[in-house]
């Protein structure tokens, strides 16, 4: 190095020290919080978890003991009417616009107003789906936060799906219709198994953002306390809405099982969120 | 020609011209010296024409050697190959020519202690004039790229054919005339030889001229200036001065 | 120069000779013509080659042979493109049908997400109801055709992807070849491989040669000269010229094909 150059470069070398350490700074400050909020739900949620709560029904107020399991095969049943109903349509319309409508008006127009959806407070979905299905069907019922959820899975489905099969490379596309392959065969047999890992994370993440969902679920298939496993009649207990009603309370017991709830869901996420990481890495499409 | 995106490309190519036009040079001022020496009987140009020979192998080489360096380096395609082809070509035609010269030169110093018969030679020095004609024709248009004037040079070397016949008739006069100028005569007899082939050297450069400008090559049957020679026929007709029948 | 490209040495035009013959074909990216008027035959069993600057229309002239333009949108065109005498341009042609007599090999492989055997079988179970031992012979021809056997035999059922550029390449010839097509295209099949694998893929367009109809686009002058019985020179969409590659390599009677492939413009 020149003489000439060297206390410029100096300069320049603090500079990078100074911007590096804001961004370190600005790092620790978001996972600070995390780590924080996540640190308090252990510890106020483990120590309320015990075998009752994955094997008995949600107690009644200022009782001792009881469980989660209703809340917790509610929830199960909900996500999965809201995945089974959201998912397939969002596939659907994410691979019309990434294929056959990728160049038409009607494409984008859908990308829009998916956009739209995708950013629509849950609440005013909850609230929708409320007039929609739940005053003609006279109650809250399990299907109905179902479908609620369902309409906050389409849009993100939508999303990945048709990202994932952009990423699908054309020629691939070239290559098989080349080899006189109709175009569903092209799409089915080589762009979604191209795009296999991304699909899959795609549904996963959906999953994890609905399965903490309170707002679309309070006014759908609202809360039980009983074992409730039909999703046609009658209100349907889960887990987002037992916290919200029981960390409201006085009841040291109910508070004790929020917790438990609330890390429950925040695992299962986790868990969701590992899994479509590890899929979308190892696979993603090249 | 405009130039190559590649410069250095060009300058191979030039370098490759400028070595042909010092070949060329060379072999003209030999094919001319050569003769001088023989009908000057002028031992020191005919040792200095003997002396040049050998730049004129190694530049012969050198061109050879780096044309097919240029080759396996450049891939040479249409023009630029027709290019190098030739170089190849007209370097080599251009080393014979002077191999011949030389011969001529050598022929030169062993006849000047027996030199007699002044008036053989001058058919001899007609054709070299025509020889050195063809071949000053044939390096410009070489040089100029004159695919047109090649064919002319091409055309033209039924004449000097026609001139060694009648160098050969000549010649065989004097010696039925004099066995004494047998010697002498037929090392006139080998220079007229060389000088036609000197003179065929002419055409092949022209042809290779024709190739490289136009890349098409020309039909392989040139029109001739004489038939066949048969000493015995032509000494026969000679000497018995009948009908002048050429031989089919 | 600019008058319209004359083909001065064009191979005699027997059209019985020909297995494709290109007639006044114009192609437009939408508003912008790509191809002006474009003529030639493709010759029966023989190897035509497409040589040009980026952008000069010759891939573009391959796609309009199995339509692969159809794909997008306002591509479109016009003209003629007989295949054994019928017009594939006619809006009543079946793509399918057409695209499995006219195969395809592209200049990156494209070796499909499944194993090396599905590679070759699906396209052939596509079109034909056979037996699995059938089947099974059928993807060995086909990769015994590409030279490719001896490579995988002992791995069927690895990924398509696990192969090396140049037997992903020669994995895709077995793909086209299995479907019996009756014409290749080849889109700059070698761009990405190494000298030997694309001497390999050479001996095998050498070889194929016998029983298909082959165009192979290219901006590897030398290979063009290597592969190939006739060859085109597109200039900015025109044909400039069309012969004998022994001619258009040693003395091309257009300028702008003599600077191009000397290697005077870029």
């Amino acid at each position: 190095m020149t003489d000439a150059i060297a206390p410029r470069y100096g300069r320049r070398r603090r500079t990078d020290k100074v911007m590096l350490g804001l961004c370190w700074a600005a790092t620790a400050f978001g996972l600070g919080w995390l780590v924080l909020i996540l640190f308090s739900l252990i510890w106020n949620g483990a120590s309320g978890l015990d075998l009752a709560v994955f094997m008995e029904m949600t107690p009644p107020a200022g009782s001792t003991g009881g469980g989660l399991l209703n809340a917790i095969v509610g929830s199960l049943i909900i996500t999965a009417i809201g995945v089974a109903i959201g998912a397939p349509l969002g596939m659907l319309a994410g691979t019309y616009m990434a294929e056959y409508g990728r160049y038409s008006k009607l494409a984008s127009v859908t990308r829009f107003i998916n956009d739209i959806l995708l950013s629509a407070p849950s609440i005013i979905i909850g609230l929708f789906i409320y007039g929609a299905v739940v005053v003609p069907m006279h109650g809250a019922t399990g299907i109905a936060g179902g479908i609620a959820l369902a309409v906050i899975v389409v849009p993100v489905v939508v999303r990945t799906t048709e990202d994932m099969l952009l990423l699908v490379p054309n020629p691939l596309r070239e290559a098989a219709s080349a080899l006189g392959l109709p175009r569903s065969h092209v799409i089915i047999k080589v762009a979604y198994k191209a795009a296999r890992a991304g699909l899959i994370t795609g549904v996963l993440l959906a999953v994890a953002r609905i399965s903490g969902e309170t707002a679309p679920l309070l006014f759908t298939s609202a809360n039980s306390p009983y074992w409730s496993v039909d999703p046609f009649h009658d209100a349907m207990a889960n887990l987002p809405v037992t916290i919200n009603n029981f960390v409201n309370n006085p009841d040291p017991n109910w508070r004790r099982l929020a917790w438990a709830a609330a890390l429950i869901i925040t695992f299962a996420v986790l868990v969701l969120n590992i899994v479509a990481r590890v899929l979308g890495a190892t696979r993603a499409p090249k | 020609m405009s130039d190559h995106i590649v410069k250095s490309y060009d300058k191979d190519l030039e370098a490759l011209g400028r070595k042909i036009a010092e070949m060329g040079g060379i072999a003209e001022k030999m094919l001319t010296d050569s003769m001088d020496a023989l009908s000057e009987l002028d031992m020191d140009l005919a040792r200095k024409t003997i002396e040049s020979d050998p730049r004129l192998d190694y530049l012969q080489r050198e061109i050879e050697e780096s044309a097919i360096l240029t080759i396996a380096r450049r891939q040479p395609m249409a023009v630029d190959l027709r290019e190098i082809v030739a170089a190849i070509r007209v370097s080599g035609d251009l080393e014979r020519v002077g191999d011949l010269a030389k011969n001529i030169a050598k022929r030169a110093m062993k006849i000047a202690a027996e030199a007699r018969l002044p008036r053989a030679i001058i058919g001899l020095k007609h054709m070299n004039d025509v020889a050195a004609m063809q071949l000053k024709d044939v390096l410009d248009a070489y040089a100029q790229r004159d695919g047109e004037a090649a064919r002319k040079v091409w055309l033209q070397d039924a004449e000097l054919d026609a001139l060694e016949d009648s160098v050969f008739r000549d010649l065989l006069t004097f010696m039925m005339e004099d066995p004494r100028n047998i010697s002498f005569c037929t090392h006139l007899l080998f220079c007229s030889k060389n000088i036609e082939r000197m003179g065929d050297h002419a055409t092949n450069i022209a042809e290779t001229v024709h190739y490289l400008v136009t890349g098409e090559t020309l039909p392989l049957d040139r029109p001739k200036g004489r038939g066949l020679i048969d000493p015995v026929i032509v000494a026969g007709q000679l000497s018995g001065g009948g009908a002048d029948e050429r031989p089919a | 120069m600019n008058a319209p490209a004359t083909t001065t040495s064009m191979p005699s035009q027997s059209a019985d000779g020909d297995k494709i013959a290109v007639k006044d074909l114009k192609f437009y990216y939408g508003n912008n013509l790509a191809l002006k008027n474009i003529t030639l035959g493709l010759r029966t069993n023989k190897v035509t080659a497409f040589i040009g600057p980026s952008g000069c229309g010759k891939s573009t002239l391959l796609r309009v042979l199995n339509r692969m333009y159809d794909l997008y949108p306002n591509q479109r065109a016009e003209g003629e493109v007989l295949l054994d005498g019928e017009n594939i341009l006619n809006p009543k042609q079946d793509l399918n049908l057409l695209r499995a007599r006219i195969g395809m090999v592209f200049q990156k492989p494209t070796p499909f997400p499944m194993t090396i055997y599905e590679n070759i079988a699906f396209g052939i179970r596509l079109y034909e109801k056979i037996a699995k031992s059938e089947l099974d012979g059928r993807v060995e021809k086909a990769l015994r055709g590409a030279a490719l056997w001896d490579e995988v035999k002992d791995k069927l059922s690895a990924s398509g992807l696990s192969l090396s550029g140049g037997q992903q390449q020669r994995l895709c010839i077995a793909r086209s070849v299995a479907i019996h097509p009756e014409v290749i295209l080849f889109d700059e099949p070698c761009s990405a491989l190494d000298p030997i694998s694309t001497s390999k893929i050479e001996e095998l367009i050498d070889e194929l040669q016998e029983n298909y109809t082959i165009a192979i686009v290219t901006h590897n002058m030398q290979q063009a000269a290597r592969v190939s019985e006739f060859t085109a020179f597109m200039y900015l969409g025109e044909l400039v010229e069309f012969g004998d590659t022994s001619k258009i390599f040693t003395s091309p009677s257009q300028k702008r094909t003599q600077d191009y492939i000397t290697g005077r413009f870029g």
